[in-house]
């Protein structure tokens, strides 16, 4: 199989990432342009669609949290999911703040980490 | 359709009284600080990874701006790092990209409009990814139907001009940062996406998904790590509907 690193012409690795980067993502967005037609917002097809867009979101952020991948993996899972809650109750309590979410969060989660070791 | 409201916006006759390039510059605008701000942070992430991997500089920012989704962009470089050929790589992300197709789909709606043809939307489509749909369903539904494609149009030439160029900052700063801030930025996305999603979440069956592909993600991940993510929104999608269709009859 043709690796990132197989040919050592500068052109592979773009064309590498325009074929298996570009092409197979864009794709998806394109077909998403062509089916959506002319079904309307409230529409029970388009219920369904955005549904099943927001739970893969949903699963997104939940594999982040609870299976992270890089640094964010040295970190207790106990001590992410209780920075997640934390800022979602203040998000939730305080006029729906963004930005006071993520800034309680991120305290939980740096504080907490630099207390215990 | 087409003459209600023409493009050349300065006519005397046109209905709608503000220019839409002012709506094009709200829409740069739109990008508000805070998500701004995670969305540049996670991207330095991304450009920090991608030099672990051994991207250069060029590839990194090459892929940032021809993907622009950061999933997939992880899930590429974990495939180029691993060694994987093109048409494994090319599988990988194709599958970590099938839920840009629902995103695109529900935004499609919410953004038709007078003078948005077809290659203008298959064009500002390539800025679909979470943190673009998210700002687009919680911004669109309150402005003028015409204005909208103006609108995501700024918000998407802005959010690519203002992220591409993060990633060549990780790149470069790759090496200088600790392991705790690095984990701080990665830690912005999820929360992130959490609270915009609540935000953005208008009607019950959205709520439902939202509870429901929480819930599954670590099931399905302990069943198929592959196609975790794929699963979860079939089912938790179907499932929602399912509460949203058992509500409607209820209240008939």
């Amino acid at each position: 199989m043709l690796a990132f690193d197989a040919l050592d012409a500068w052109w592979w690795p773009y064309l590498f990432i325009v074929i298996a980067g570009w092409l197979v993502t864009d794709f998806w967005r394109f077909l998403g342009v062509f089916l959506a037609g002319n079904l309307s917002e409230d529409s029970e097809i388009m219920v369904l669609v955005r549904a099943i867009a927001t739970a893969l979101v949903a699963g997104v952020i939940a594999r982040i949290v609870l299976f992270p991948t890089g640094s964010l993996a040295g970190s207790p899972l106990l001590l992410r999911v209780g920075a997640v809650v934390a800022g979602f109750a203040v998000f939730w309590w305080v006029r729906r703040n963004l930005f006071l979410g993520l800034l309680v969060a991120e305290i939980v989660l740096l504080g907490g980490w630099l207390l215990i070791g | 359709m087409g003459d209600e409201f023409p493009e050349q916006t300065e006519d005397q006759t046109d209905p709608m009284r503000e220019p839409m390039s002012l709506w094009f510059w709200r829409g740069v605008r739109g990008l508000g600080s805070v998500p701004a701000m995670v969305l540049a942070a996670s991207f330095v992430g991304y450009g920090a990874l991608a030099r672990e991997t051994g991207l250069d500089l060029g590839h990194t920012v090459f892929a940032a701006g021809i993907m622009f989704a950061l999933p997939n962009q992880i899930v590429l470089i974990g495939a180029i790092g691993a060694g994987a050929g093109l048409f494994a790589a090319a599988l990988a992300v194709a599958l970590s990209a099938v839920r840009l197709l629902p995103m695109t789909m529900s935004l499609m709606p919410l953004l038709r409009g007078p003078s948005a043809t077809k290659p203008w939307l298959l064009t500002v489509s390539h800025v679909m990814a979470v943190t673009s749909w998210v700002e687009a369903m919680r911004n669109l539904p309150a402005l003028p139907r015409p204005a909208r494609i103006y609108w995501f149009s700024g918000f998407a030439a802005g959010i690519v001009l203002l992220n591409v160029p993060m990633a060549a900052v990780g790149w470069l700063l790759a090496a200088s940062v600790r392991p705790e801030f690095a984990a701080a930025l990665g830690f912005l996305t999820p929360v992130y996406f959490l609270l915009s999603l609540t935000a953005a979440s208008r009607f019950a069956a959205d709520k439902w998904a939202m509870a429901f592909g929480l819930a599954l993600a670590p099931v399905f991940h302990a069943i198929t790590p592959e196609t975790d993510l794929l699963w979860t929104g079939i089912v938790g999608g179907i499932l929602a509907y399912g509460m949203h269709r058992l509500r409607l009859g209820r209240s008939i």
